[in-house]
């Protein structure tokens, strides 16, 4: 943890090769949230949103790099991973559109709802991608 | 109602209660876990048949009051730790989820 630019920074390493431990980086999140002090909505609202951040990375990009900005007046999320990058993201963000393998939704993913739910918890929400190259989405809750 | 007075009436049976008391404020029914995550209610009974932990991922983010596992689904050791772990209700039951809900509905 460190203050910078009068915000409290915190970084997780989200491990691609385990679903049992997916899931970690949110309720680490809503831990730190909930001792600063905010409101159970707000922290409600930022858990799910990096849960289903944590759990894309997983399924789509071998894991990567959630980080959490904590300022005064809103919560910002970053999730950077080097994955394959989202072909077509009008369509990623459809409700019911997913690309995970059979495997996967034997566990109760795929139901293509991470994106909009991300969308839908959050005040904004940024995706940056390129194929190939990997996927960064900027998440900010308003407080 | 209460998680422990649900779990009477419906002859449930207990794996892990860590809140008998917890009202139980509405149900939702549902396998798809980010569909849950978009549409269930803080307080709200589960009914599902899933059972890897991150079940109790979606029912410890969203403050969901129970869980209850249909159809007698295999529940590991890893799962009812973690409900133990989380401080969360987790319920057990022989009946589908039509049954279930069928069940809830007259109760709620």
């Amino acid at each position: 943890m460190s203050e910078q630019n009068e915000c409290l920074t915190y970084s997780f390493e989200v491990d691609g090769e385990n679903f049992t431990s997916a899931g970690e980086a949110s309720v680490q999140v809503k831990r730190i949230l909930r001792r600063i002090g905010f409101d159970p909505e707000t922290i409600k609202r930022v858990s799910i949103a990096m849960y289903e951040g944590e759990i894309n990375m997983v399924i789509h990009a071998g894991g990567g790099v959630a980080e959490l900005f904590v300022y005064e007046d809103k919560i910002v999320m970053k999730l950077t991973d080097h994955g394959p990058g989202i072909a077509d993201v009008s369509l990623a963000m459809q409700e019911g559109f997913s690309t995970a393998p059979d495997n996967i939704r034997s566990l109760g993913f795929g139901a293509g709802m991470g994106l909009p739910n991300m969308k839908r918890y959050t005040d904004e929400m940024v995706i940056d991608t390129k194929l190939g190259e990997g996927t960064t989405i900027t998440m900010t809750v308003n407080v | 109602m209460t998680v422990n007075e649900l779990a009477e009436k419906l002859g449930l049976e207990r794996v892990f209660v860590a809140e008998p008391d917890r009202i139980i404020e509405g149900a939702y029914a549902g396998d798809l876990l980010s569909w849950v995550m978009g549409r269930a209610k803080p307080g709200n009974c589960w009914v599902t048949i899933m059972t890897n932990v991150n079940t109790l991922a979606v029912a410890s983010l969203l403050d969901l009051s129970c869980i209850i596992i249909c159809e007698n689904s295999e529940i590991g050791a890893e799962l009812s730790d973690a409900a133990s772990a989380k401080g969360l209700n987790l319920l057990r039951t022989g009946m589908n989820e039509f049954e279930a809900c069928a069940a809830l509905s007259r109760l709620l």
